[in-house]
């Protein structure tokens, strides 16, 4: 007999009645499970196989609706969101909330089991307010994604009769994601550190992941993370050896503090990495432009060549925004990444500056931590370590 | 290139290396090197390899004494396991919980080791199994192409293991932690090309250790490759040659690189196949050696679906998980638990009955270590039979039964309904599979091929049936068992190209089994990985409309399909259903002969023993009975007695009880001839004639075949070839068949027409060049079959032989002589200039070592034997052999010949010299033992001995021969390797046929 202990948890809030219905028209019967209510975003797709955690707290996500393509979901349960690190982060989670609008997956576990378990997803989803639909044929909803783009989608969980009329009226009527402002809502309202070395990086949070906290923690610098419209003077006066900019949600195009704060990096050579969010802010900043992907880019499987050396990587990645590729001929950047599929840009690097930028999340959780050099890249910027480029 | 041809060709690249060869001649290793190979395969290398690159593995110590044992344990941690050191079999090892229990196995186990030590190792027989299968170039760029999570943990070997992909109870952290140590693990050991690296996972926190890396293609990757649609072997072999995975295309998309990491938008499952009921005295239980004999794999879009899927593939008789046939057996609490804590092949069966009698999830789970997830997805079927049962069949519970992987007839059992009243009532309410394909991307690039699998987890379908995009489907053999194996394979896909030669543009083939050619999707132009089953067949044929369906060379699962495919008014190509029908249905078929003037061994179909037991009389003991429709003599037995008899009754009705069972005269000493052949209805060709080496009685597939026969005079061919013709003709054959007659004193015998592919086929197509499924294809097509003479297979010059590959080794406890069951597990056949020059050939490849000098012990039961064997004898000891033998056995020779050596039973350890000691000093090179009478109680009292004997000599690697037909040629051959080196000539390609 083995001697272990057990740990599994029942779903509860489930068998609620819902629909998923899509900007054209189209109508998903499903079972609702979490919070009761109708929400409205753009219905995106992710193909991770794993990580439903870290993806549904990555504030990357905010004003999204989620579907994901893997069909079992919530095995594993939920882990504690109270359980920090020795920094103060939290372990487990990529921000303190359910960042997506709303979930729509193949089936729902009604039973999680794992030893790190602390909650089942249907509770979560309760307990954040947040409607999630499962049975649905998320294979059919991915491919219409992929024809169509992404577009605006309403889900509605009830307990009773849903009216459908009224949730497509509401829909209709409801601001495009394209145009929604996420900064005040993603970003934090004052700094705050962890760690307590000598020598920091200053984080501009445009809806950071902790794991970049965490990565940036692990290569030996403090943490100052500030609020995405934090002035080039306030961030100097922390004497920062390096700066990120952080992924986040929605048009680059919606954060001009961010990008005049970049532009002023840029020209005082401030060692700097952008990532997702980031790597588009940088790009605007350095008279690259971006634009907007049909479908996006979501899933741990996006396979990236470094230009350096034709090294490919598999990459975990978020976005539905991207640089031009044409754009870059007359910027101050040149390519250093680019997709192997769509031979989209992955990577800039600046011309002549301290500055780097990767549209993918090196950072990993959820995904592949084989692009973790990145971040010793930015410590080479920072005067320190080896870089591996040649 | 050493990694493609699994452990053999591994095991030989290493020898070439070692023995200079590779450098004399200025040979490369393509892909992954020697130094990689032993890295990953030599244990001390593989250990201190992980250790250099972060990677724990487990913790172990070598004791001689029980004081040793304690402080190893309590350095390590108990649960601890004891293995003993230089024993066979594993036997006297153990697992221990605490001192006490330590005591007792280290003290047994020190004893039991020749060398007086056992290895005290870290329990970890409840960790979680995972496995990672990895692609890595010259360049260092690497990928994950799939990871693998094991039901049973680690307690049962990978082979053993019911595996699903991707893995479900383990998160991100511990997917992508595992992941990376993949890489690091085969960056270290320097593999190009692809691994499988398996690590046990502490199910109660992150603690890991790599178990071990497989550097080369196998099992697993054959899995990975079906399970991602990622083809692994083709990738790893362009690596090998200097590509890089950048460079090379995912084939799926044909637009995407092939350097990516597939997601999956489905749930496979990987159930083994055992076939434990044709081995006497097998240890049934699941444990470190792999025991199964095949595989099959599933697709779904839920758990349960997919697990029940897997279940109906393995053509055991059971429709899923529950509401099988046979249900009604009570077991008891305590025989649950004991069969939970000690998994056999129907673990999961006890599983479901535990949940049945309330045992509890938290129970289960700590007596089986099976994670609670899958034992909670269990619980989803079980509750849903309970459904069934007590609800009342809705629309939703019918639908909520499909998605949980109910077929048909498990719904229509629950409610004492037929099978086609449950599809009329599905089809009314709609509830039909979708067709989804595999893409290697979930759907995020559009597939260029047509790679697909039906499920309830979905209402839309990803491809549409064109009308002019009609056309073939093409059923497979399903997982490969005894009896079943590639052959049937070789059948399928050879009936594939053969029909788009004759310029059918759309073949669909439908199979289930990973390790196969015949579900590569490339070779057809619609694969649907999927069951073949009356029910899933009916659905793919609703969805394709095709022209036809071929039924006749996926074996006997695809045959047995024929009758109601017909009846539900499938168009089945090539011979009639009904002419199929009357082949395998014994009166219909007698009558035929009956017409033709052929004759049968005396035969009688009953159903009640009072009759068979007059007939067994009436003809006289031994009798043969089998059920009809059981490919490999399932059930099939030669019985000596009335006793016999009516044990044997009951056992044959329960594997096919929807046919009769038939009783047959068993001529001893007789000659067994296969046919194989093809006709178009009006011509015949003859692929060849077939001599077995062995008499009668022994199984056809465990039979060594000859072509050409070597023992039949003109006169019997004449008649086989006229009667082949006459039964061909008379049945109206279209396409392939497969004759079996018995040769007794002069006279020729039918014993069983196959209107189907037969396993000998491909021997015989590859030996006289001409590829008989080729030709049936056309046959099957309605077209005329080619001009070939009926000798044409009398003029090839050279010599093939057939050779069966048994895994006796592998399954503790069975025995090995053979008889009517059929048990080898593969085969070897080898081409050569002479009869000798082949046979040699092919004992070689089984793994017989055949010595040019040394010592032979003889043990022979009964008088006839011994005067049958004594020419065999005689010459052995002419070649300068010395001879052992047992008792009465060295009595008989000393009179006969002199200078034969008297030794004593295992039984009779006090007697010396004794068989034991000289087996395990390696004083003998083969034994010839032929059992008494190949008769009577085989295991009681005196054959034990014998049985010993056998069992002792397979584990330690000694030839034992148990036919006198076999003992023969053996010896003869080893004359002839004296003065004789076997020929060593490529194969020559199919002859043109015009």
């Amino acid at each position: 007999m083995s001697r272990v202990t057990i740990t599994t948890k029942k779903a509860t809030h489930v068998n609620k009645i819902s629909k998923l219905i899509l900007d054209d028209g189209t109508v998903f019967d499903g079972m609702g499970f979490g919070f009761s209510t109708t929400t409205i975003g753009e219905i995106v797709f992710n193909t991770g196989m794993v990580g439903y955690t870290e993806t549904l707290t990555d504030p990357s996500y905010s004003g999204q609706i989620l579907t994901l393509t893997y069909p079992l979901v919530g095995n594993y349960g939920v882990p504690n969101p109270k359980i920090k690190d020795d920094d103060g982060i939290q372990k487990f989670f990529e921000s303190d909330k359910i960042q997506v609008r709303g979930l729509a997956i193949h089936e729902l576990s009604l039973v999680a089991s794992h030893w790190n378990l602390s909650m089942t997803l249907d509770e979560w989803f309760y307990n954040e307010k947040i409607p999630g639909i499962s049975g649905i044929d998320t294979r059919a909803l991915t491919k219409k994604l992929r024809s169509k783009g992404v577009m605006m989608a309403a889900l509605a969980v009830s307990d009773n009769e849903i009216d459908v009329e009224q949730v497509k009226n509401k829909l209709a009527a409801a601001t495009n994601y394209n145009s929604e402002e996420f900064m005040d809502q993603v970003s934090t309202k004052s700094e705050q550190v962890f760690g307590n070395e000598k020598d920091s990086v200053v984080v501009i949070d445009t809806g950071t992941k902790n794991a970049i906290l965490r990565n940036i923690r692990n290569i030996g610098y403090k943490v100052i993370k500030v609020p995405w419209n934090t002035s080039i003077e306030k961030i100097l006066s922390y004497k920062p050896k390096g700066v990120v900019i952080s992924n986040g949600p929605g048009d680059p195009q919606k954060c001009p503090e961010t990008i005049k704060t970049a532009k002023s990096l840029i020209e005082k050579n401030i060692p700097t990495l952008g990532i997702c969010l980031g790597a588009q802010i940088l790009g605007l900043a350095g008279q690259a432009s971006t634009y907007k992907l049909k479908y996006g880019h979501r899933g741990q499987n996006k396979s990236c060549v470094n230009l350096d050396n034709n090294q490919v990587y598999v990459t975990s990645q978020n976005h539905g925004y991207c640089i031009s590729p044409e754009s870059l001929k007359d910027s101050e950047f040149d390519l250093w990444f680019i997709n192997a599929d769509d031979k989209t840009v992955e990577g800039i690097i600046h011309k002549k500056q301290k500055c780097i930028a990767v549209q993918f999340h090196p950072e990993a959780s959820p995904g592949p931590y084989d692009c973790k050099f990145i971040f010793e890249e930015l410590k080479h910027l920072m005067g320190e370590g080896k870089s591996a480029k040649k | 290139m050493l990694a493609y041809g699994g452990q053999t060709a591994l095991n030989c690249g290493v020898k070439l290396n070692e023995s200079g060869i590779l450098q004399k001649y200025d040979i490369k290793v393509l892909g992954t090197q020697v130094s990689g190979i032993q890295k990953a395969e030599d244990r001390q290398l593989f250990k201190d390899s992980m250790n250099q690159c972060g990677i724990p593995v487990l913790n172990s110590k070598t004791v001689s004494n029980f004081d040793q044992a304690k402080k190893a344990a309590q350095e390590l941690g108990y649960p601890v396991i004891i293995r003993v050191a230089y024993t066979l079999g594993g036997k006297g090892g153990g697992v221990a919980y605490n001192e006490i229990e330590l005591h007792e196995i280290v003290e047994r186990g020190v004893k039991a080791s020749l060398v007086g030590q056992v290895l005290v190792e870290e329990y970890i027989g409840s960790w979680k199994q995972i496995e990672y299968e990895v692609m890595r170039d010259y360049a260092e760029n690497n990928v994950i192409v799939c990871n693998m999570e094991n039901i049973l943990a680690m307690k049962v070997h990978t082979g053993d293991n019911i595996v699903v992909a991707p893995s479900q109870t383990i998160d991100n952290r511990e997917y992508h932690m595992l992941r990376s140590a993949s890489l690091r693990a085969t960056k270290h050991v320097g593999i190009v090309g692809e691994c499988n690296i398996q690590f046990a996972l502490d199910p109660n926190s992150e603690r890991y250790v790599a178990i071990e890396v497989n550097p080369r293609l196998s099992r697993s990757s054959a899995l990975a490759s079906k399970a991602t649609g990622y083809p692994i072997a083709y990738m790893s072999a362009k690596i090998g040659i200097g590509y890089s995975l950048p460079e090379l295309v995912n084939p799926i998309t044909k637009s995407t690189t092939a350097c990516f990491e597939p997601a999956l938008d489905y749930i496979v499952c990987k159930h083994p196949r055992w076939d434990f009921a044709k081995f006497e005295l097998v240890n049934r239980k699941l444990g470190p050696m792999m025991k199964s004999v095949g595989e099959v794999m599933s697709i779904g879009r839920t758990f349960e679906e997919s697990l029940q899927k897997a279940i109906r593939m393995l053509d055991i008789g059971n429709d899923g998980l529950v509401l099988n046939r046979f249900n009604g057996q009570t077991y008891n609490e305590e025989d649950i638990e004991n069969h939970l804590g000690r998994p056999d092949d129907l673990i999961l069966y006890y599983v479901a009955a535990a949940l049945k009698k309330g045992i509890s999830v938290d129970r289960i789970f700590k007596l089986s270590s099976i994670d609670p997830w899958f034992i909670e997805k269990i619980k989803n079927i079980v509750n849903t039979e309970a459904r069934l049962k007590e609800e009342s069949l809705d629309k939703s519970l019918l639908k909520t039964s499909k998605k949980l992987g109910f077929s048909d007839n498990q719904i229509a059992r629950a409610i004492n309904k037929t099978p086609s009243d449950i599809r009329k009532m599905r089809k009314e309410n709609g509830i039909i599979p979708s067709v989804k394909q595999i893409d290697t991307l979930a759907a995020e690039w559009p597939a260029k091929t047509n790679y697909l699998y039906l499920t309830y987890g979905g209402d839309k379908n990803d491809l549409e049936i064109k009308s002019d995009e009609q056309g073939i489907v093409v059923l497979g053999a399903g997982p490969y068992r005894i009896g079943s194996s590639v052959e049937f394979d070789w059948g399928t896909v050879n009936m594939v190209w053969g029909l788009q030669e004759n310029g059918e543009k759309n073949i669909a083939v439908v199979n289930c089994n990973p390790e196969t050619v015949s579900t590569d999707y490339d070779v057809c132009n619609r694969l649907y990985f999927e069951e073949l089953t009356l029910e899933r067949i009916l659905d793919i044929t609703e969805f394709e409309n095709p022209k036809g369906v071929v039924t006749c060379v996926g074996g006997q699962t695809a045959n047995n399909l024929t009758p109601p495919l017909a009846k539900n008014g499938v168009n089945i190509l090539g011979t009639k259903a009904e002419a199929v029908d009357s082949a395998e249905n014994r009166s219909k078929f007698s009558s035929v002969l009956d017409n033709l003037h052929i004759k049968q061994p005396k035969w009688q179909a009953f159903s009640n023993l009072t009759d068979a037991k007059f007939f067994a009389q009436e003809v006289g003991y031994p009798v043969i009975v089998r059920p009809s429709y059981v490919l490999s003599g399932a059930a099939m037995k030669v019985v000596w007695s009335q006793d016999e008899l009516k044990t044997y009754v009951k056992e044959a009705t329960t594997v096919s009880p929807d046919h009769p069972v038939v009783i047959s005269k068993f001529m001893l000493n007789s000659l067994e001839v296969d046919v194989d052949g093809v006709c178009d209805g009006k011509n015949v060709i003859i692929g060849a004639i077939v001599e077995h080496i062995d008499f009668a009685g022994v199984h056809s597939g465990d039979a060594m075949m000859c072509i050409p026969p070597w023992r039949l005079n003109n006169k019997i061919i004449e008649t086989i070839t006229d009667y082949t013709n006459k039964i061909a003709i008379s049945f109206n054959i279209k396409g392939p068949f497969n004759l079996q007659f018995l040769i007794n004193e002069g006279h020729v015998f039918v014993i069983e027409l196959n209107i189907r592919a037969s396993r000998s086929m491909p021997f015989v197509s590859k030996l006289v060049k001409i590829n008989l499924i080729s030709l049936a294809s056309g046959a099957i097509l309605g077209k005329e079959l080619p001009t070939i003479p009926h000798d044409h297979w009398k003029k090839i010059h050279n010599y093939g032989i057939k050779v069966p590959q048994f895994s006796f080794m592998q399954l503790e406890g069975a025995d090995i002589v053979l008889g009517v069951e059929m048990q080898s597990t593969g085969e070897a056949a080898c081409f050569g200039n002479s009869f000798y020059d082949a046979l040699a050939k092919g004992l070689i490849s089984v793994g017989y070592h055949l010595p040019k000098e040394g010592t032979a012990l003889i043990t022979i039961g009964g008088d006839e034997n011994k005067e049958k064997l004594l020419p065999t004898v005689a010459h052995l000891k002419n070649l300068g052999f010395k001879i052992l033998a047992t008792e009465h056995t060295a009595e008989f020779f000393e009179e006969k010949i002199g200078d034969v050596e008297t030794v004593y039973k295992i039984s009779e350890p006090d007697r010396k010299p004794n068989i034991a000691d000289l087996l395990y000093e390696g004083k003998i090179n083969f034994i010839i033992n032929i059992p008494s009478t190949s008769t009577l109680e085989k295991y009681v009292g005196m054959l034990y001995d014998e049985y010993q004997i056998r069992r002792k000599a397979l584990e330690l690697g000694i030839p034992v021969l148990t036919t006198t037909e076999l003992a023969e040629s053996f010896v003869k051959t080893l004359d002839w390797l004296q003065k004789n080196d076997t020929t060593k000539n490529p194969i020559e390609p199919y002859d043109i046929i015009s």
